[in-house]
């Protein structure tokens, strides 16, 4: 039996502000930035970045769902888009900025509007797939101001509870906050 | 510095001074013994009481909430139902769930917080019976202690926001008296609950109480807990029911970096359903979930079908055609009004239907999961979602032999329920594992099982599939006068110590309406044959026989070329209370009749002939609670589009509308989504369905953009909310269907039968 699991996480004295120099490479591995921090991965290369999240960085907020990507309850952020981490491998994180559903507020505590619409919106039953609603919203309305039914359709995330309704109010009203420079 | 009060022969509210000045009221039983509560609750030690609320001196009020909360929304209805009686500041109020609570008494286990369980619509129920009172009497010692504070009488004093109002305006915050409130004499009896017009909290909206937790990812389910580094254990399970291992390349996971060890896993044998491991299975131990799925994935596990290979839906519904057609066989007859066969001969019109439903899932968003820390000679903790925490209680008792003060049962919010978290097979493969031999490595690391999808959708507590034959006799006035119903299904009750002749009781209810409406009434259950599992699934006993009655009374309607709002109306006829042996009875008719004609008329209803689109209604009475639904439906080229869903609802005396409401859309959703699309199936022996591509939950069209809602308003007790806007959704469905195409859909799931018939 292997005795070592290869995949925890170099020891980083935790985690390093990303506007910093990164430390010198003490293994080889590969570097990416979660939340504004760095870290390197030095296990597996085919794991799915949601287990490093999960598993490596206890960051637990992106949730398990289906291994298929298709309930969306794992999404975060890559570079911007978002992207179901069950089916996003290591191997390509090399250099890659990811944001979590942890990372989304302000370092002042103050949340992003998304996350504010959806507590005004009670849009929360269970909750489960909320980080990743909320996730795939962000990324939504960073591409369209003004969402349509349509365009909110598509993002195709389940939720078991069938809080369908005020998620899409809540998009929507995250989206007016946006617009009217509140956040 | 403490004081009790009887409620009942065998219930107490206690209260005491809490560390930093604070104030602790709990309710207890007199079964109750030695056990703390938990210090994070309570601030200091305290015990003999199941701890419900705690006045903190810097203002925060802490309530423990005793039922889980699987996004029924519990833990904020049950905060604000002692929050109300309390007067206390809502912004002030942390809600925190409540393990299991247990103690020992002469050796046995004594549940000390009363009701402990989500499931069937009774947590509100039983929190409006005790809960209040614990609210009421922290009223009443704050008060009690302001009065003396301000040298006045304490019926001159009134609770508002956290504060004790005086009448002449001063005031004193709760915070500041909770140290003194705890010296106050106990009253003779418990102080009386609040009068409803004074309400502020109850009927008014509340956002959920986790929602900051939930939005900022900080809210930790079981699976997010990782206590003591847990080793992830991942499963190979049997498909078949009744199968074993035909082989498994247990070397080649071992060689998985990160597995740490491969061990096999046999069921205990002889246990009811629910309460052991379902399957026997290879378990993968590894440092991580990726490590543990990639040694799962090396075992390349075959296995082999028992002896009798479990049939296919198909087969079953022949057995129950021929059970229906058999004269021989005996069903349980669950009602029997008048004289079914003698009013067939005489009528003046008899109709025959015939109704099919598949097998169904609960795929909850959070699969199954437990993590276990074990000592075995001292301790053990567990983490599971449950709706049931005496249920995961006795089976890791059962398990490890450890006494209930040295077992530490902990339930944080669940990811949905719908059922599946009655049982406790996940618990006990867990604990299972933890008790198994492993090498020294990790013997003494906590487990945490994670369940894959498709290990959840193959190894669910199904809900059974069903037939119902339903047969009517109409008189010359287009009464119904007779009204036959025969149903077949697998119990789901079948291995769980329950007698032969009370099997129907998870499948069908005696006195649901029509009964007691038609003068001629039978209802007769014939028994299926099945290895699958089977549970409860969002109030199932009133689901698939409602889908089959209310899809029925449209077709009479249509027979007789009614209305089929006014068929329903003249069905219930005058307002009069039908006896009805199930909780929450009697049914009132004028109350059933209201929700329909409120649905009816949101939607509408006066467009019922002429619309393009096809208007379907159906109406339940669901655990105390009335309701219709209404619902518009658009034909397309390949199918429907669900127009518009209307849902109105008499659930009693609302203690959270915006939850209530959540409820009821969501319940429409998963009914409406099971109903068009979801079945499980089976093939050579096992189910087929592995994901959520071939088990796909509904989120957009044909299914509705919204759930209109209409809630009643009514001084009545108040119903549970969760299940309640599940069973007349699919049957409206159907009615809908038939005026929007001409086709009576009578199998589910419905967009494959209207393809086929269309």
């Amino acid at each position: 039996m292997a005795q070592q699991g290869p995949t925890s996480p170099v020891p980083v004295p935790n985690a390093h502000d990303a506007s910093q120099p990164a430390p010198k490479p003490v293994r080889e591995g590969i570097d990416l930035i979660v939340n504004d921090k760095r870290y390197r991965h030095t296990g597996d290369k085919a794991m799915p970045l949601l287990w490093y999240l999960r598993d490596v960085l206890r960051l637990t907020g992106a949730k398990y769902g289906c291994e298929q990507g298709d309930c969306g309850f794992c999404t975060v952020i890559v570079d911007g888009k978002a992207v179901a981490s069950c089916q996003t491998r290591m191997e390509k994180m090399t250099g890659k900025r990811v944001t979590t559903v942890e990372g989304l507020a302000g370092k002042d505590g103050k949340l992003h509007p998304v996350q504010q619409a959806w507590i005004d919106e009670d849009a929360i039953m269970c909750g489960f797939c909320q980080p990743g609603q909320i996730m795939a919203a962000v990324d939504l309305l960073s591409r369209q101001k003004n969402p349509s039914d349509a365009d909110i359709d598509k993002i195709g995330n389940l939720c078991r509870c069938g809080s369908y309704g005020r998620i899409r109010k809540a998009i929507k009203r995250a989206a007016d906050t946006i617009k009217d420079g509140k956040a | 510095m403490s004081g009790e009060i009887r409620l009942s022969r065998r219930r107490f509210l206690k209260y005491a001074a809490g560390a930093a000045g604070a104030l602790v009221i709990g309710i207890g039983s007199v079964e109750a013994a030695e056990r703390p509560v938990p210090l994070a609750l309570l601030g200091d030690s305290w015990s003999q009481v199941g701890p419900y609320l705690r006045v903190a001196a810097d203002g925060r009020v802490f309530i423990g909430v005793r039922d889980p909360d699987n996004g029924e929304g519990t833990a904020t209805s049950l905060a604000r139902i002692i929050a109300e009686e309390m007067d206390a500041d809502w912004s002030r109020i942390i809600v925190e769930p409540l393990g299991l609570g247990v103690s020992v008494d002469n050796g046995q286990a004594k549940f000390t917080y009363g009701h402990q369980r989500s499931g069937d619509a009774t947590s509100i129920p039983a929190a409006w019976a005790d809960l209040r009172q614990a609210g009421a009497l922290a009223r009443w010692l704050l008060l009690q202690a302001a009065a003396r504070r301000l040298g006045i009488p304490a019926d001159q004093l009134r609770g508002e926001n956290g504060m004790a109002v005086a009448a002449d305006g001063r005031r004193i915050s709760y915070a500041d008296l909770a140290a003194s409130a705890a010296d106050i004499d106990a009253p003779s009896s418990a102080p009386p609950v609040k009068q409803a017009d004074r309400y502020q909290f109850i009927g008014q909206p509340a956002g959920d109480v986790d929602a900051l937790a939930v939005v900022t990812g900080a809210l930790a389910y079981a699976g997010d807990d990782n206590i003591g580094d847990p080793v992830i254990a991942v499963l190979a399970r049997c498909p078949y029911p009744g199968g074993s291992l035909d082989q498994a390349d247990r070397e080649a996971a071992g060689r998985i970096p990160g597995v740490q060890a491969v061990i096999d896993l046999t069921p205990e044998q002889g246990q009811p359903a629910g309460l052991a491991a379902q399957a026997p299975a290879i378990v993968v131990l590894a440092s991580d979930t990726w490590a543990a799925l990639s040694g799962r994935n090396a075992l390349k596990a075959t296995w082999k079908p028992g002896a009798n290979a479990e049939p296919s839906t198909g087969t079953l519904e022949q057995q129950a055609l021929d059970l229906f057609g058999n004269e021989q066989a005996t069903p349980s007859t669950v009602r029997n009004d008048g004289d079914v066969l003698a009013v067939r001969k005489k009528a003046a019109r008899a109709l025959e239907a015939t109704y099919f439903q598949p097998w169904v899932a609960h795929a909850t968003a959070e699969t199954p999961n437990c993590t276990v820390r074990l000592d075995p000679d001292t301790s053990i903790t567990v983490i599971a979602a449950t709706q049931s925490p005496r249920q995961v209680y006795s089976v890791v008792q059962r398990m490890t032999g450890l006494k209930p003060d040295q077992i530490d049962i902990r339930v944080p919010r669940g990811g949905g329920g719908f059922g599946r978290r009655l049982e406790a097979d996940y618990v006990a493969e867990a604990v299972a594992i933890a008790l198994a031999k492993k090498p020294d490595t990790i013997r003494n690391r906590p487990i945490k099982v994670l369940w894959t999808r498709d290990d959840d959708l193959g190894h669910d507590y199904y809900r059974p599939m069903a037939v119902h034959r339903l047969n009517a006799s109409l008189d010359r006035k287009k009464n119904i006068v007779g009204w036959h119903q025969r149903m077949a299904s697998p119990s789901a009750l079948v291995n769980r110590n329950v007698p032969d002749n009370r099997l129907w009781q998870s499948e069908l209810v005696a006195d649901a309406l029509p009964a007691g409406l038609v003068p001629n009434f039978r209802s007769d259950w014939y028994p299926l044959s099945s290895q699958l599992q089977r549970g409860e699934w969002r109030g199932s006993p009133h689901v698939t026989p409602t889908f089959a009655s209310e899809s029925f009374i449209d077709e009479l309607a249509h027979s007789v070329q009614a209305n089929p709002l006014d068929f329903r109306l003249a069905l219930l006829g005058s307002p009069r209370q039908l006896p009805y042996a199930g909780r929450g009875g009697p049914i009132d008719t004028a109350r059933m009749a209201n929700v329909l004609k409120l649905a009816a008329d949101k939607l509408d209803w006066s467009r019922w002939l002429r619309s393009e689109n096809g208007l379907g209604i159906a109406c339940a009475y669901v655990f105390g609670a009335y309701v219709a639904h209404a619902v518009e439906v658009a034909p397309t080229q390949d199918g429907i589009d669900i127009v518009r869903v209307v849902v109105a609802a008499d659930v009693g005396r609302v203690i959270n509308p915006k939850g209530l409401e959540a409820q009821l859309q969501g319940a429409t959703m998963d009914a409406l989504s099971t109903a068009l699309n979801l079945a499980i199936t089976i093939k050579d022996g096992k189910v087929q369905q592995s994901g959520l591509r071939d088990y796909a939950l509904s989120a957009t069209q044909p299914m509705p953009n919204e759930v209109e809602t209409i809630i009643v308003p009514s001084t009545a007790d108040p119903a549970g909310a969760s299940v309640v806007g599940v069973p007349s959704a699919a049957p409206a469905l159907a009615n809908a269907v038939f005026r929007a195409t001409a086709v009576r859909v009578r199998r589910l799931p419905l967009l494959r039968e209207l393809a086929r018939l269309r």
